[in-house]
């Protein structure tokens, strides 16, 4: 019983080296769209983050870059993109051109 | 082009600038739902025109986006009128948009290519800013209504999305 416990331990403890080594691990940041608004507006991300839209409007909408990413995101639904560079960009929609967002994305 | 459209607007937004004392000329909760509901059907017509008729693969775009936008917007009117038991009331200002956009009709369809294209933007950045005037100047104040109140405030935030796109088609045609 004793040892068991403490084999236990140990893994724990190994998982959580494994873990604090590792460099910091891509997140998922949701952002809310609701009666056109990107909510949170602005936020910040690393390379490698996934940016998520969950949409719950009735009608599409995108975020988009000027000359760079362009995602959809239909109707109560959802829409994803991976940050694959650094920088700070602003993206809209193209369906409503007067909802804005911003991204601060680093390296 | 949209001379038409704009009398019918100007026409209701006047009523909307009279005095307190001619509250009655105000429309109600079951007018305002049947002019809300006209104006989107209107757009979906113009739109289907322009699907049709167009070449031009922004202005075919720009059309599919306002047929799919106020037909999912017009769904969720049907429900909230169904859902308040109110019962869409035809009224002059109604009449005047259906008037006046079967006339703009008429006219596009004498046009073809660029010219088609052009006069159906232009009519399409007029149409939503003067739906939009309406909206913010008489429709939202006069609701008495919360949650068609609210509908018609996205409703507004969706068009005035529409009226910036549709300028950006515009400048893009030039």
């Amino acid at each position: 019983m004793k040892a068991g416990a403490l084999d236990q331990l140990a893994w724990l403890a190994m998982l959580a080296l494994t873990f604090a080594a590792a460099p910091a691990t891509a997140a998922t940041i949701q952002v809310t769209i609701d009666r056109l608004v990107y909510s949170p507006a602005s936020l910040q991300a690393k390379v490698g983050d996934t940016i998520e839209w969950v949409n719950k409007d009735v009608v599409a909408h995108t975020a988009t870059v000027k000359g760079g990413w362009d995602v959809m995101i239909p109707p109560k639904s959802k829409g994803q993109v991976t940050l694959k560079t650094a920088g700070a960009v602003d993206y809209f929609c193209r369906f409503h051109p007067n909802m804005k967002g911003h991204l601060d994305v680093a390296p | 082009m949209f001379t038409r459209y704009t009398v019918a607007l100007a026409a209701l937004l006047l009523v909307g600038a009279a005095p307190v004392s001619q509250a009655a000329d105000k429309p109600t909760d079951p007018q305002i739902a049947h002019i809300a509901y006209t104006a989107g059907v209107l757009d979906i017509e113009a739109a289907k025109q322009a699907i049709k008729t167009s070449k031009n693969k922004e202005v075919v775009d720009f059309a599919k986006d306002m047929e799919r936008d106020h037909e999912a917007v017009n769904k969720q009117a049907l429900d909230l009128v169904k859902k308040l038991k109110v019962k869409p009331e035809d009224n002059a200002t109604s009449q005047a948009l259906t008037k006046a956009a079967k006339e703009e009709r008429a006219k596009l369809a004498k046009l073809k290519g660029a010219a088609f294209d052009k006069a159906y933007i232009e009519n399409e950045v007029a149409y939503h800013k003067q739906v939009d005037g309406a909206l913010e100047t008489l429709l939202i104040p006069s609701a008495s209504n919360a949650e068609l109140k609210s509908l018609l405030e996205t409703g507004l935030k969706i068009f005035q999305g529409h009226e910036q796109h549709a300028e950006h088609v515009a400048g893009m045609l030039k």
